[in-house]
Order: C-alpha cells, then structure tokens, then sequence
C-alpha cells in the first residue's frame, strides 16, 4: 500500500498518527509546498511576538517523520492529480504514485483587489510561517502598522507586532470585531480590551485605494502606515480536487470517514466541507481540531478502519492580551447572557438542545459545553438551573455520570 | 436563661503556624465548631460545641489541630467534682435528664486488669502457634448430655441447633438507627469474612442485609421493632433481649428525628414517629412467659436456630441465668456495666448494674453447681477491649464474647460519647446522609477484619504460653487467672487464686 | 491502564485531595511551606459540591483524547496512555479547554495549563487518591 499526502500540516499529521495507528508498515509520501518540518500555523503570532522559539513553533517532535517511516518532499508542489493513473503530478513534471490519496491542502488568505495595492512593497498576509517571518524582517520599533480584518487572524496579527510596536490600527468593514465568532456583547467586551491596549479600531469602513505608506479609506480618512496586513479571509485550495473531478462544493465534499468522490482519494482540513451538528449544514470548519479530527478518521479509513467523524462544530478558544474566550456552536436561538465584571457568558438554546455558547474571562470547564453541544443532549436531562450558572459535570444524571467518569454502580 | 455558669469542656488548639486554612475542619466539623473568617482571612474556633471526636484532628492535612481539656478549674474539691458541678448547672438550665451515650466511664475498678494469665514453663511445655495448630473455633447452643451412634457411626441422639464461630468473637446489637447502615453494613460484611456473626439489635433487619443472613443474629427486643416471620427466619440466630449493660431496667428511646424513610420501613413504625422500646417485655413476667416467648420463637423457625437470651449484669444474675437455662435458650448472653449504648440517661449508665468479670464469673459457677452448665452458652459483653480481655472472660468460663465499642473503634469511633446527639462526625451513630457517607463499608469491614484476625492471633498467642491449643480447653480454666490486688471476697466471687499463690 | 476513579457515593466533598494534589506538584518538600509561601499551586483536580452529593473530577486519560488531538502547539502528548503537558510548548490558547469534555483541564494566571498527570513524576499512587480518607478516589484498572 503506498500512501500519499497531498499537504504537510495538521489534517496531514492527523492522518499519519491515523495510518500508523492500523498499518505501521506501508509507505507514506508527503508533499509539501512549503520547505519547514511540519509546523503549527496558529503559532506563527506566537512565534512573531517571541512567546515561541524556532524550534517549538513544529508541530511535531523533529523525528516525527522517520519514527513514522514517511518518505516527506519538501518544496513540492503538487499541480494535478491523475485519477486515471493514481497518480500525482508536481510541478517539477515528476509524478509520484498512490493507492491511497489524501488531499489536506488547506486554505489560502483571500486577497480581494483592491487599487494601488501592488504600490506598496511592505505587504503581507499572515498565515504561513513565511509570513510571520517576512513581517518580523521588516517589523522596528515604533512601525506602524495596519491590518485590515478585525477577525482571528488580524487580531492575532496584531497581538504579534505589539511586543515591537504599539501603533496598530484595525480596520473592519463589519461594524465589530470577531463578527464570526461573537456577539455584539462579546465584540465589545474584547474591542475594549484591546483599546485598553492600545490598538486602534476603524469599523464600519473599508480601503478604498492604497498608495505605498497610506492607505486611504472609504469615508475619506488617511492612515500612514509601515507595514500592511490584510487578514480579511481565507479561501480553501480545492482547485486540485475540482479539476480532477471530485464533487467539490465551497469546499471538497466528503462523507464521515473523509472520502471523496473518489474511493481511493481522501480530504481532510481547511479544504473540505464538515457537517456542523450545530446548525444541521455542511459547511467549511477551518479549524486545528477539526482538521486534525478528519485527518486522523481519513488516516484510518485509508488503512482499512471504520471510525467516522460526524459531531464537528464551529468552536474556537482564542486570548488577547490574557482576555480569554472560548466560543462554541450557533447562537441562533434563545439566548440567556450573564455579564459580571470582567466575564461575559452567553449560552444559546434551541429545540430542547444547547447549541452555542460564548464565554469571555472566565472560560473555566467550557468544554463541558462544547460536549452537551456535540453529543446533542436534550435539555430535560440536563440539570437546568446548573447549566446556565456555570459548566459542570454535576449538570448530568447520576447514571450519564458514573458512565462518563467510569465510577462503579454501588446501588442506590 | 441568661448565662449557662459552664466553661467549655474542651479548647481547640490551632497551630497557625502549620495552618493553611484548607478548612477541611470546617468542612468536617458537623458541630460546626470551626469557621473560616473571609474579613479577616483567619480560622475561628467555638469551643462550646466542641465533643472532642478528633475528627478534625484526625483529617487535619498538616497537624496543625489538637483539643486539649481545659485547665479552666473550678474550685477544688474532692467531693463536689467538677463534671458534678457542672452538671447540676447543666439541669438547672434545661430541666431534662442528662443523656450520655457509649459505655460507662466512671473509675470504677476493672477487673479484666486486676487478673493475670498463666503460662507453661518446663513442664506442660507451652506451643509455638506459628508451628502447631491452635484452634479458636467454638459452637454456641445447647449441649448433647450423651452421645449415642449407630453401626455406621451417625450421631442417634438429639441434637441441637449450634452457632459455628471462627473465631470466639461476635459483634454486640446495634440497631439500626441507632447506627448507620454503612456501619450495620461494615458489621455484616466483616461476620461474613470471619465466620461469625453480627446482631441486628432492635432495629430490624434492612432489606439490602438479608444477604448476610447466614452471619445475622436477629433480635427480639420489648418494641418488637422490624420482627416478622421472614427476619426471624433470616438469621442464623434469635436473639431476646431482656436487658442492656448501659441501661438495665429501662427501655430505649429512638427519637422521631432519626426515623427517615429506611429506618421507617425497617423497624415497621411511621416515620417521624419515636420509637420507644418499654422498659419490659409486656408479655414476659416470669421464667415461665420467657419460656413461651422462647418457644413461639423456636416454632416460628422450626426449632432450627438457637434462641440467645440477652440480660444485663445485676445483681443476682447467677440466679436468673439459671432461670433463663431452665426456660430453654439455647445460649445466655450478659451485657456488664460497661457496654455501650446510643442514649441512656446519665445517672442510669453511671450507676446501674455490675462489673461483666464478677456477673460471669458468677453465672458460670451456678450453672456448673445445677448441673446444667452444658445446657447453654454463655457470651459476654459489656467492655471487652483487648484479646487478653477474651483470653480472660474464657478462663473464667465464657465460650464467646460480643464486641461493640471496640468494633466501633475500628470503624473510627472515637468515644466521645455524643451518640445521643446524631451528628456523629464519624458517619457511625448518625442518620444524617452527608455524615453517613464518611462511613465507607469497604474500608470499615476491612478494619473490623483486621482487628479481629489480630485479637485472634494474640488470644493463640496466649493459649500457646499456657500450652493449650484449643479455646474449648480454656473454657472455665480459671487455673490459668490470678487475681492482683484483689479482696478475698472478690476472688472468691472470681473463683481464682491471687497471684504468688 | 490505571486510572483514577472517584466514587461519589464516598466522595465528602472536604477538598483534601485539592490540597495534596497542589502540594504533589507545588515541588516543596512541606504541604506548609507549599501553602504558606509565596506562591500556591493550582490543583489539577476539580472538586463539584451539590447538595448532597460531592466528587472529584480529573483528567480521565481519555483514549480518545480531544484535548491532545485539537492542541495546536503539539504540547499535549500521550504517553503509555498518560497525557501530559509540555510546559515549554504550551501557549495557553486553551483550545484544550474547550475541547475536554470533563472540564478537567485547569488554567490558573500562568500562560500555560496545568492538568493531571496521575502523579508519574513521582513515586507511588497519585496524591489525590493517596490523600483521599475515604477511598472515594481510587487509582485502579477497570475494564
């Protein structure tokens, strides 16, 4: 059996420990576009504000890769797959062969035109390590900097040059911060905090044309800057799978144990469409977990396993500046909030299930939450007064609760 | 009343130093003695509430507690003490009869600790129970006076129900309610390990217990509380319950308050309701209505168990115990003045009854002169507090002993004597769920095992010194006890020699 | 494998095993100095009280941990089905509180979490179950 990745980061890794866990023998091949030993793309802030060295941005101990036995081919870019050949053509003209296909290309940073922005030299987006390491090459003390896109990555973004420099202004078009993740509550809550910080807000309003060092917006203001990040949004890279024929909707379509179309091709990550057990829909769910959750599931069924990957959900635990929040579901539904100095919660039902929940601050065993969410627990076997004063295993019956925590059954 | 003229008994005493206000003893502390003062980030202690359980002590993580008496003294004297002093304020403020529970603790004298036990040297050479076997088994109940076989060696003669003990050691009654079910569970379950039995007391038998029949001595008491055909048929034994060594004369008294739904449906009774338990048995005014009692019993279960007749030690208990063999118990259980009790009136606990050494003593010597020793067992309880304790209620005639206090103590009772105020911090003699539970049968069984097994160990220990190797053979060797410090007279109620002779 | 269990029909809800537990990994020598210092350490175990009812909750070493599978710095890993956190690693974005369904991993005002490790690093049976005085939190195999 010979096993090809098509990609080098989470869902790929997740499918390497998947493969390993069934076949410790066969062949993996790994390509990647990019030339690092597997890292991790959400530490690339981390590692631009120097809260995480060269060597701990990797995902993956060093030996990852021969203690897995995987053939990698670094600086690799893959440009067509032949369905008919089962094989997998780089750009080079080379073709390397597969039994078994996983595509985990991820997404790319969505730069919409936008005029005079080939005028200016100091650009970036900020999602690969290459990024994180162009901005810190031209990132001085006291740069201005402005980053268009108030969402994760713009915020994380800035969170990552303020180590260097406090002159961050954030513009949006959306009328608050981290629209896809929180309320309007929520969004003030963490807009404030960052102000507290020091990072400018523009919202509502957007570039209107650039000029290399000012920007000129919408309504007419001007801003000067060093260095421009734009972080409006990603894009998922499925064009390999679409032009080969696999069914590919916003993102590559694949059933619960991550198959395409195609028996023999798998996707996994940024690039595919998940079912989102919150909202009932199959949508794009760019996120670590979910990504490593598929490719894990795509790893086993490509060597012979059966585990599915059915209960994803929209979830992220994010912090600025020690503000922390984790978010989970769909706030579509009856909202009940609690707003206390300092910490926000908002916890959404709907059809007698819990579907979504905001906490700000205090995010202590939210993952409790995220759990009633996914398992789909029905609210009448929930204890309801303690669901909504904080999250718990008390919340649960007796029995849901000696099963979960394995304790014995003594009577009673 | 404005002021109650008392000093507390005790004074918590907390290092500070080792502290780390985790307040596991407020936590703990059902008489919530110990609070946590959030303003001034320090631990408060109410000495007024404080019944010296250890428990605190005991759980405390880094030793930082410790109760002390208190040195605060009224003026001496030898006559008034000052328990006496404070006592009669105590009844000056309430008007109530004092309650005490657990066994008597007065300094009367203990003459357990007033004999010596023998043991072999050069001839009758002593047995190494380590190398040779030792035997503790024994049989309680009625005795053949002749044995008659057949051809094929099968007994012909009548035989009697026996109880089959491992060990010469039972657990005394404790009803249920008067303990908990984790503690009546603990008890169960160690019987069933060591082979020998626990008692129901007057409580009845909880549904989840019959399992442990086989180790189960059900009890009759003058409330017939929980007494149905299936429990008597449930036990390997009935007992009747004359009279407790705490209180003799009088009868019990279950407050309402710990008559919960489990303990409701247990005993028969409403919950809520008081449970009192008459000072006599309304039906018994004679040898000869025991004997009726006795009998239904026996015709209730088919005179397949043997009927234990349970009697305080008072005075002229030879003389009842003689009754009693005559009217037909299979084995005559006497209870001293130093047994324990869930809630006895002060004054009746201090001063009712006497000494379990002389009452034995005395009981087996009538017995043996009519000629009717072998028609009964006798079992005794009412203090026995070490195996040398046993060794000597054997050799002055018993074939078992009852244990309660000590079973207690290995369940973690700390006899502080509060039993009577239900709020037991060692989740023994309380109803209350939240205390209950700090009685783990697991652990609690494990305990009582040990001690016993231990006890058994010592007492094989000791036969082997006096080169005997079967409990049997020590029954009624009082050749093997010398008194120390004892009167004529009471050597001679002992029937031993003093030591030196 | 040997994990802890608790038994909520024991559990008395008197917070020793916090208290060992934050001793077991405070690095002093003395629970008095491990509390009474400077600095106190967070407990990795969870205690939940209700009316009647107390238990401890901690890392259940899941065989399908969530939390090692969504962490983003690969600072989660499993060993011999133990799940430990690498502390050079951890970047405190607590997806691994979002993601653990027993709400056993535990953030204090340091960057990182902290989170049970069944005691490895040192000798025996966890503190916690050590620390336990009524055997409501046991270290045992089950099926």
């Amino acid at each position: 059996m010979n096993y090809l990745i098509i990609g080098n980061s989470t869902a790929a890794i997740g499918a390497v420990e998947g493969i390993r866990r069934l076949d410790t023998t066969s062949s993996i091949t790994i390509l990647s576009d990019e030339t690092y030993h597997t890292y991790s793309r959400p530490l690339i802030s981390y590692w631009l504000e120097g809260k995480v060295s060269d060597e701990k941005i990797f995902y993956r101990p060093q030996d990852f890769y021969s203690a897995n036995k995987c053939n990698v081919l670094l600086g690799k870019k893959a440009v067509k797959i032949d369905r008919s050949e089962g094989e997998v053509i780089l750009e080079d003209g080379s073709a390397v062969a597969y039994d078994k296909l996983l595509i985990a290309t991820g997404s790319r940073p969505f730069v919409p035109l936008m005029e005079g922005l080939d005028t200016v030299s100091n650009k970036f987006t900020f999602m690969k390590y290459d990024d994180a390491k162009a901005v810190k090459a031209v990132l001085k003390p006291d740069s201005k900097v402005l980053i268009i896109g108030a969402g994760l990555i713009g915020l994380k973004a800035a969170e990552g040059v303020y180590k260097m420099t406090k002159d961050i202004t954030v513009v949006d078009l959306a009328d608050r911060i981290l629209p896809s993740i929180l309320d309007n509550e929520g969004s003030n809550i963490v807009q404030k905090h960052l102000e507290t910080k020091g990072v400018r807000f523009i919202l509502s309003d957007k570039a209107a044309k650039f000029t290399d060092g000012t920007a000129i917006l919408e309504s007419g203001t001007a801003l000067d800057f060093d260095i421009l990040i734009i972080a409006i949004g990603v894009r998922p890279n499925t064009e390999l799978a679409s032009e080969c024929g696999l069914e590919v909707n916003k993102g590559i379509i694949v059933d619960s144990t991550c198959k395409t179309s195609d028996a023999s091709i798998y996707a996994a990550g940024d690039c595919t469409e998940s079912f989102d057990v919150s909202t009932g829909t199959e949508k794009i769910l760019a996120l670590l977990p979910n990504a490593y959750m598929q490719g894990e599931v795509a790893g086993l069924a490509m060597a012979g396993g059966t585990k599915t990957y059915e209960k994803a959900i929209p979830m992220n635990a994010i912090g600025f500046f020690g503000l922390h929040m984790i978010t989970a579901g769909s706030y579509d539904g009856d909202a009940t909030s609690i707003q206390t100095e300092g910490n926000y919660k908002k916890l959404v039902l709907k059809d007698g299930l819990v579907k979504g929940y905001i906490m700000i601050g205090d995010v202590a065993r939210a993952g409790i939450y995220t759990s009633i969410i996914k398992e789909q627990i029905p609210v009448p076997d929930l204890d309801s007064e303690l669901l909504a004063s904080k999250p718990q295993m008390m919340l649960f019956s007796k029995s849901r609760r000696l099963q979960n925590l394995g304790g014995v059954n003594v009577g009673n | 009343m404005a002021i109650n003229y008392f000093y507390p008994d005790y004074e918590v005493v907390r290092n500070e130093k080792k502290c780390i206000k985790c307040k596991v003893c407020v936590r703990q502390c059902a008489n919530e003695v110990h609070t946590y003062d959030e303003e001034f980030d320090c631990m408060t202690a109410d000495d007024a509430s404080c019944v010296d359980c250890q428990r605190c002590v005991s759980l405390c993580p880094t030793r930082a507690l410790k109760i002390v008496e208190t040195d605060n003294i009224f003026k001496k004297n030898a006559n008034w003490s000052q328990a006496l002093i404070t006592d009669a304020y105590r009844q000056a403020g309430t008007g109530g009869v004092l309650l005490s529970s657990m066994g008597n603790p007065q300094p009367y004298p203990v003459y357990w600790d007033k004999m010596l036990i023998n043991a072999s040297q050069v001839t009758n050479p002593s047995i190494d129970p380590l190398r040779e076997p030792m035997e503790t088994q024994t049989f309680l109940g009625k005795k053949p006076r002749t044995i008659t076989f057949d051809k094929e060696g099968n007994i012909t003669s009548p035989t009697y129900p026996n109880l089959k003990l491992n060990i010469p050691i039972m657990f005394s009654a404790m009803s249920y309610g008067s303990i908990s079910k984790n503690a009546h569970e603990s008890l169960a379950r160690a019987a069933e390990q060591l082979g020998i039995y626990y008692n129901t007391g007057e409580g009845g038998l909880h549904q989840d217990f019959y399992k442990y029949g086989a180790n189960t001595i059900v009890q009759v008491a003058s409330g017939r509380f929980g007494v149905h055909k299936k429990y008597l048929e449930a036990g390997a034994a009935i007992e009747i319950k004359m009279g407790q060594g705490a209180k003799p004369g009088i009868g019990g008294h279950l407050p309402g308050t710990k008559v919960g739904e489990d303990v409701s449906r247990t005993r028969m009774i409403p919950r809520g309701t008081d449970a009192i338990s008459p000072a006599p048995h309304h039906d018994i005014y004679s040898i000869e209505d025991l004997r009726q009692l006795i009998y239904s019993l026996k015709e209730a279960t088919d005179y397949k168990k043997p009927v234990i007749v349970k009697i305080a030690a008072v005075h002229n208990v030879a003389a009842i115990a003689s009754g009693i063999a005559r009217s037909g118990a299979d084995i005559i259980a006497i209870d001293g003045y130093r047994g324990g009790t869930g809630a006895a009136p002060t004054r009746i606990r201090d001063n009712v009854g006497i000494p379990i050494e002389l009452a034995l003593a005395a009981v087996d010597q009538r017995l043996r002169d009519e000629g009717i020793r072998n028609d009964v067992s006798v079992v005794i309880g009412g203090s026995v507090r070490s195996s040398a304790d046993i060794v000597k209620a054997i050799a002055l005639g018993a074939d078992a002993v009852y244990i309660g206090s000590a079973a207690l103590l290995a369940l973690g009772c700390h006899l502080c004597r509060s039993c009577h105020g239900a709020k037991c911090n060692w989740g023994i003699a309380t109803q209350r769920p939240d205390l209950v539970k700090r009685l783990n049968p697991e652990i609690g069984y494990k305990r009582l095992v040990n001690l016993v097994h231990a006890w058994d160990h010592e007492v094989k220990e000791m036969m082997g010194g006096m080169g005997i190797n079967s409990i049997e053979s020590l029954r009624g060797n009082r050749l093997m006890l010398r008194g120390i410090g004892l009167t004529e007279k009471e050597l001679e109620i002992l029937g031993i020699s003093h030591a030196g002779e | 494998m040997k994990r802890v269990y608790v038994n909520e029909d024991w559990c008395l809800g008197c917070h020793l095993c916090e208290y060992h537990c934050s001793f077991a990994n405070s690095g002093k020598s003395d629970m008095v100095k491990a509390f009474n210092g400077n600095t106190k350490t967070t407990p990795r175990i969870v205690i939940e009280e209700g009316d009647d009812i107390n238990f401890a909750v901690q890392c259940r070493h899941c065989d399908e941990p969530l939390c090692v599978k969504g962490c983003i710095a690969g600072a989660l890993t499993v060993t011999d089905g133990v799940i430990t956190i690498d502390d050079t690693r951890c970047v405190g974005c607590y997806t691994c509180v979002l993601s653990c369904p027993f709400g056993c991993i535990v953030t204090d005002n340091e960057k990182v979490i902290k989170k049970c490790d069944l005691c490895i690093s040192r000798t025996g049976e966890p503190a916690c179950v050590k620390g336990c005085p009524n055997a409501a939190i046991v270290f045992e195999e089950r099926g």
